[in-house]
C-alpha cells in the first residue's frame, strides 16, 4: 500500500499530471521531465514523501545506467511491483515522475544522473546504490570525472549501514569514491577504458595495471596501496560468464550484445540478490531485457534491417567499435554536438577507429564534418558524407543490414524516425 | 627535406594530459609526415619514463588539475627535456601543456605550481570558466608561426594566461577567450609563441582543423624545410562550416551556460 500524503504532495502529483499531458498534447515530448518539474515546484519533498517505504535501487554510471536500470527492474519484477524511470529522464524530475507513476509498487530500479546521485541518494534514502563507471563524457560542461568521483566519495562518508553500494572494482574512480561507506559489495564489472583512471584518485601517483587485456585486470597504487578490492562477484575474465559469491559460474545468453553488457549484467544481478533474488532467476530477467530505449534495437528501414546503436562519449564508441566491427553490416556513424552531447566533439579522436580501416562508412550528422575528417585520419573508406543518417541507405544492395552508431541528441532523433 | 627524412615526434604524458582528444595531434602529424615522404618515428612518455633528447618534435596535451601537476613535475626533472629545449627542438603544447611550460601555474585551491619556464607566461585562474568555440586570426609578430590562416578550434580552461616580454602572442581572437588574463572576456590574445615553443589553448584537436599549423611544426622539426602542398579532404568544409557557426550569432547564446 502506497503510504498517504499531505494534501500539498496530492496537489504536487495533480498539477505535474496535468502538465504532462499538457505538453505531449503539443507533441513536445513524454512530458516526463516537464511533469516531474511541476511536481517539484509545488511539493519540493515529494521525491522523499514518495520514496518511503520503497525498496529503492539507484543506479548512475557514465555508460550502462539505462541498461543495468533495465535488468534490474526485470529481476525485480519477478518479485513485485516496481517504480523505474523508462525514458532515461534520470535527474530530480525524472526521478519522481518515476515514483508517482506507480505509487503502489514495493520496489524502485531508478537511474540516475552521475552529478545528481549524492542529492537523489539523500532525498529517497534509497537501500541501494549501484556504482559502475566514470569516464570523460561532455566536457564542456565541467564535469570532470574526478570531481565526480569527489562528489561520489563525499555521498558515501554520509551514508549510513542501512544503505548498501554495489560498486565495479574495475573502475579505480568508483572503488575510491565507494570505499569510505559502511557496506559495499565489489563486483568486478570489468572496465577496459583505462584512460581516465591513470592516477591514483586518493594520492595522485600512477595507478600499476596487469596488461592481460581483460576489464578485471588487477591494478594497484605503489605508493598508497589503494588497490582493486576482493570481489564478491565478478565476470570471468573472458567475460562470458559471471562467478557469484558462492563460486558457481552462470553463462549469460543476453540479448544485447557485448563484453560491457556482460558486465551490466553482473552488477544488476548482485542488486537482485540482495533483494533476495535467487541469482539464476535474476540473470533469466536480464537476459531478456532486449533494447533499452531503442539502443540495440532492430528495425527495418526501406527494406534494410536496421540496428541502432547509441556511441556518446570515447568508452561508449570503444565498444561499438566492438560489435559494429564484427558484424558485418555497413557502418553509419551520426554526431552531433549539441548541448546534451556536449559541445566539443573533440572527443571522437580518443576513440580508436583506427581499429575499423580500411572498411567503408557513411558520415552524417550536424557535425559530419568533424567525424568526416577523424575517420579519413583513421583509414576508413568514406563512402558518403550528408548530413541525414538516412541518406546512404539508398546506395546499398536492397535487404543488406546496416548499423548506425549515434550519439545522443542524433540518437534520438533517428529513433523517433525508423522506430514504430 | 631529404626524402625518408626521419621526425622523431615524442608525444608527452599522454595519460596525463590528453583529455580532450588531443592525442588527435599526433595522428595528424605523423599522416601528413608521411605523406610528404617523411618517417615519423612517434615516442610516448609515460610518467617515470625517461623523455629523449633527441625528439625532432615535442607535443603536450591537456589535462585536468592532478595530471597536469605531475606532467610539470616529471618535465621539470627531465635531464633530457632541458637538453631538448635548449638545443632548440620544436615543442608545442596545448591548454594545460601550455600553462606548464610557463613560468607557474595557479591550479584549484590556490596553490602555485612552479612551470617549465619554456614560456615567458603566468597563468591563475579566472572567473568565468573560458568555455566555447574560437576563431582568432593568427598575428605577423608571431614568429615562427606568422603567415598561418586563421586558427579553430575549441577552448575549456580555467585558467588566464598573461605573457611577458619574452613571449608573444600566436594569434587575436575574432570570437572566443584565448588566453584570458586581464578580466572576464580576456586580452583578446590566444595561445604564445617563443622561438620554436609554440602553443595554444585550442582543442579541436587543433592541428586537424588547422592542418597548416600541423605543417609548420613538421617544417620546424625538420630544420625549416619547405613542405609540398597536401589537401586534406573535409577539412576546407569543417573549417567553413565552424567560421559560419562563429559569425552567425548562435554562438553567443550557445555559451551562456551555468557549471553544474
Amino acid at each position: 500500500m502506497p503510504v498517504s500524503l499531505p494534501p500539498r504532495a496530492r496537489l504536487a502529483l495533480g498539477a505535474g499530471r496535468a502538465a504532462a499531458a499538457a505538453s505531449r498534447l503539443l507533441r513536445r515530448g513524454r512530458g516526463q521531465v516537464v511533469g516531474g518539474r511541476v511536481m517539484l515546484k509545488v511539493d519540493p519533498a515529494l521525491i522523499t514523501r514518495l520514496a518511503a517505504g520503497k525498496q529503492l535501487t539507484l543506479v548512475s554510471a557514465t555508460n550502462g545506467k539505462s541498461t543495468t536500470t533495465r535488468m534490474i527492474a526485470g529481476a525485480l519484477r519477478t518479485k513485485g511491483r516496481v517504480a523505474h524511470n523508462l525514458t532515461g529522464a534520470n535527474m530530480g524530475p525524472g526521478v519522481v515522475t518515476a515514483l508517482a507513476a506507480d505509487r503502489a509498487a514495493g520496489f524502485g530500479a531508478i537511474e540516475v544522473d552521475e552529478a545528481h546521485l549524492p542529492a537523489m541518494a539523500a532525498q529517497t534514502g534509497a537501500t541501494q546504490l549501484v556504482l559502475m563507471n566514470l569516464t570523460r563524457d561532455q566536457l564542456d560542461r565541467g564535469s570532470e570525472v574526478k570531481m565526480l568521483s569527489r562528489r561520489w566519495h563525499a555521498m558515501a562518508e554520509q551514508l549510513s549501514d542501512k544503505t548498501i553500494i554495489l560498486a565495479n572494482a574495475d573502475d579505480p574512480l568508483v572503488v575510491w569514491a565507494a570505499r569510505p561507506a559502511p557496506s559495499v559489495v565489489w563486483v568486478g564489472c570489468g572496465q577496459w577504458w583505462t584512460d581516465d583512471a591513470a592516477l591514483c584518485p586518493e594520492c595522485g601517483a600512477t595507478l600499476e595495471r596487469a596488461a592481460d587485456g581483460t576489464g578485471i585486470a588487477p591494478w594497484r597504487c605503489p605508493a598508497c596501496g589503494l588497490a582493486r578490492p576482493q570481489t564478491a562477484w565478478s565476470i570471468t575474465p573472458d567475460a562470458t560468464g559471471i562467478v557469484t559469491p558462492d563460486g558457481t559460474t552462470l553463462t549469460p545468453h543476453l540479448k544485447l550484445p557485448g563484453r560491457v553488457n556482460v558486465g551490466n549484467a553482473a552488477i544488476a544481478v548482485a542488486a537482485a540478490a540482495g533483494r533476495g533474488i535467487d541469482p539464476a532467476v535474476a540473470l533469466a530477467a536480464c537476459e531478456q531485457v532486449e533494447d533499452v530505449d531503442g539502443r540495440y534495437i532492430n528495425t527495418t528501414v526501406d527494406g534494410h534491417p536496421v540496428r541502432l546503436l547509441l556511441g556518446k562519449n570515447p568508452a561508449s564508441w570503444a565498444e561499438m567499435l566492438r560489435i559494429v566491427g564484427t558484424s558485418g553490416a555497413a557502418l553509419v556513424t551520426v554526431l552531433n554536438a549539441r548541448g546534451q552531447d556536449g559541445r566539443d566533439p573533440s572527443w571522437i579522436w580518443d576513440v580508436p577507429f583506427e581499429q575499423l580501416a580500411p572498411m567503408p562508412v557513411w558520415v552524417s550528422g550536424e557535425r559530419r564534418f568533424d567525424l568526416a575528417v577523424r575517420l579519413d585520419t583513421a583509414g576508413l573508406e568514406l563512402r558518403g558524407v550528408t548530413e541525414d543518417p538516412l541518406a546512404g541507405l539508398a546506395g546499398l544492395p536492397a535487404g543488406e543490414a546496416v548499423d548506425i552508431v549515434a550519439n545522443y541528441t542524433a540518437f534520438q532523433e533517428l529513433r523517433a524516425r525508423v522506430v514504430k | 627535406m631529404n626524402a625518408g627524412q626521419t621526425i622523431a615526434i615524442v608525444h608527452l604524458f599522454p595519460t596525463l594530459m590528453g583529455t580532450y582528444g588531443d592525442g588527435g595531434n599526433l595522428l595528424v602529424l605523423a599522416r601528413r609526415a608521411k605523406a610528404r615522404g617523411l618517417t615519423p618515428q612517434v615516442v610516448t612518455v609515460g610518467p617515470g619514463d625517461a623523455i629523449p633528447a633527441q625528439g625532432d618534435l615535442y607535443v603536450l596535451g591537456g589535462g585536468e588539475d592532478a595530471g597536469q601537476v605531475a606532467a610539470a613535475r616529471y618535465l621539470r626533472q627531465s635531464a633530457g627535456f632541458k637538453q631538448a629545449a635548449e638545443a632548440g627542438a620544436c615543442i608545442f603544447a596545448v591548454c594545460a601543456g601550455l600553462q606548464v611550460l610557463g613560468t607557474d601555474f595557479e591550479v584549484a585551491g590556490g596553490a602555485i605550481e612552479p612551470g617549465v619556464g619554456l614560456l615567458d607566461a603566468v597563468t591563475r585562474r579566472r572567473e568565468p570558466r573560458a568555455v566555447g568555440e574560437v576563431w582568432a586570426e593568427v598575428l605577423p609578430e608571431a614568429g615562427s608561426a606568422a603567415g598561418l590562416p586563421p586558427l579553430t578550434g575549441y577552448e575549456n580552461h580555467g585558467g588566464g594566461t598573461a605573457l611577458g616580454p619574452a613571449a608573444r602572442p600566436l594569434a587575436r581572437v575574432v570570437s572566443g577567450i584565448g588566453n584570458g588574463s586581464g578580466g572576464p572576456a580576456g586580452d583578446g590574445t590566444e595561445g604564445v609563441v617563443q622561438g620554436h615553443v609554440l602553443a595554444t589553448y585550442l582543442h579541436g584537436p587543433v592541428l586537424a582543423r588547422n592542418p597548416e599549423l600541423a605543417d609548420r611544426l613538421l617544417s620546424l622539426a625538420a630544420g625549416g624545410a619547405t613542405l609540398p602542398d597536401l589537401a586534406t579532404p573535409y577539412v576546407a568544409d569543417l573549417r567553413q562550416e565552424r567560421e559560419a557557426y562563429v559569425r552567425s550569432g548562435k554562438l553567443s547564446a550557445d555559451s551562456v551556460r551555468t557549471r553544474r
